[in-house]
């Protein structure tokens, strides 16, 4: 068995089987952050979007945010810059948690 | 064989249908504004895209009598305003100069679906230079619309093939030096621009702000309009999805996007698309799938009756979707934003 099936993204509304308001509300947030114009565009908001699927690597939000920024106009480009921003944020959250190694390494008089 | 894609049109057809109900939509002609003619299926580009199927080995040309049979109902139907020629590349029928002079003689506005590339290729078959067509189009004031997939080459050359972005911008550069894409000119160059793959088109308006600055500051080119126009899930189209196993995909997305708003403005309501043969449709999409008006007692450009066509009842199937998803599609572009 696969965990991801991308079919199973049309059922994200299920999991408001149960407390529904909960999932109401979720989609009401939702969709006024990332669904709208703003200050920032729709396309703007999809690259973003896709450059957090990649930093959490969710394969929904990479199906569903390359989708969306190709509905919105960006360009392979802009998506590749987006995912590289994730990648440099991701190696340097790593590589600043350094700065803690340097510190045990000084508290032990290293 | 024949009975089975009846059937299914059939059924297709039923499911467009049902939706038009269930909005309460009815979607009789407004006007024919348009006679839109497809003069010949040969195209010096084979697209992945392509609702015609056209390459350079097709043959289908439409003969000079009945270009002639067009041009009478052109002249005897004032009401008509607009020719609007395709293909294929419509530059590759033989008759094509002379359709378009004598359409110009009737005080016609002339809509050319011209591929840019054409005129840098040539004829693949006799080879005969395609390089005066700017300046003939200028002449006949036509206005040119050019598909142009993206500003950029990657998207282009996947869709239309290997070097179509740089023959695409080569030939813009001549429709601009005479005089095309200059607001003063009145000489009109609109681009289509067309998802490569199965997805959505963005906003027309905010698409047309990036191709305008990417091809001025990459090219220094100019144009008028962009228009976003939906794949049709028809043909070459459509095999490319069934490869890909996103047919059914693509086609949930259509349904769901419906926008009534759309429906209302759909280019049936307005136009008469012609075959190479001179058999008359609803639209170019319907004469690709062989579904003519009248439902099986076929109209030909030989037996046109204006009262007939104005009062007849259109023709939809499940690919009519892709005319009335978001905000819409048609030979002009979206219909509503």
């Amino acid at each position: 068995m696969n965990y991801y099936e991308s079919k199973d993204l049309g059922r994200f509304a299920e999991v408001g089987k149960f407390k529904p308001e909960l999932m109401d509300k979720f989609f009401d947030y939702y969709n006024a952050a990332v669904g709208t114009e703003g200050a920032l565009t729709k396309r703007e908001k999809a690259l973003i979007a896709l450059a957090i699927a990649h930093f959490k690597p969710c394969p929904y939000c990479i199906d569903a945010y390359t989708t969306a920024c190709l509905e919105n106009g960006a360009n392979p480009d802009q998506m590749t810059e987006a995912i590289h921003v994730a990648a440099a944020m991701a190696a340097g959250i790593n590589l600043v948690h350094g700065v803690q190694m340097l510190n045990v390494m000084e508290k032990h008089g290293a | 064989m024949e009975k089975a894609v009846l059937h299914l049109v059939n059924n297709n057809r039923n499911n467009f249908e049902n939706k038009l109900i269930e909005y309460k939509l009815n979607l009789q002609p407004l006007s024919i504004d348009t006679l839109q003619v497809n003069i010949t299926l040969k195209c010096n580009q084979a697209c992945l895209h392509c609702h015609v199927d056209s390459s350079p080995q097709r043959t289908e040309q439409m003969s000079k009598k009945t270009i002639d049979k067009c041009l009478e109902i052109l002249q005897n139907n004032p009401q008509i305003k607009n020719l609007d020629l395709t293909g294929g590349a419509p530059e590759l029928n033989p008759h094509f100069d002379y359709f378009v002079r004598e359409a110009k003689k009737l005080n016609k506005h002339i809509l050319v679906r011209h591929n840019l590339t054409v005129t840098i290729d040539g004829d693949p078959t006799t080879k005969e230079s395609k390089m005066y067509l700017p300046k003939f189009y200028a002449e006949n004031s036509v206005e040119v619309i050019s598909s142009l997939p993206y500003y950029q080459e990657y998207f282009t050359d996947k869709q239309r093939g290997k070097g179509v972005f740089r023959k695409s911008i080569e030939s813009m550069k001549m429709l601009n030096s005479v005089g095309y894409g200059n607001k003063n000119s009145g000489l009109i160059l609109d681009l289509v621009y067309n998802p490569v793959g199965a997805f959505l088109p963005a906003s027309q308006e905010s698409l047309e702000k990036d191709y305008k600055a990417e091809l001025m500051k990459n090219y220094g080119l100019k144009f008028n309009n962009l228009y976003t126009i939906t794949n049709m899930p028809i043909h070459r189209f459509r095999e490319q999805l069934e490869r890909h196993g996103t047919y059914d995909e693509y086609m949930e997305k259509l349904i769901t996007s419906f926008n009534p708003s759309s429906a209302l403005g759909v280019m049936c309501r307005s136009l008469l698309s012609v075959s190479y043969d001179g058999r008359i449709f609803d639209c170019d999409f319907n004469q690709m799938l062989n579904m003519q008006v009248f439902d099986g007692k076929p109209i030909t450009v030989f037996d046109f009756d204006y009262e007939k066509l104005i009062n007849r009842n259109i023709i939809f199937s499940s690919h009519c979707f892709g005319c009335t998803a978001g905000a819409g599609s048609s030979c002009g572009g979206a219909i509503s934003e």
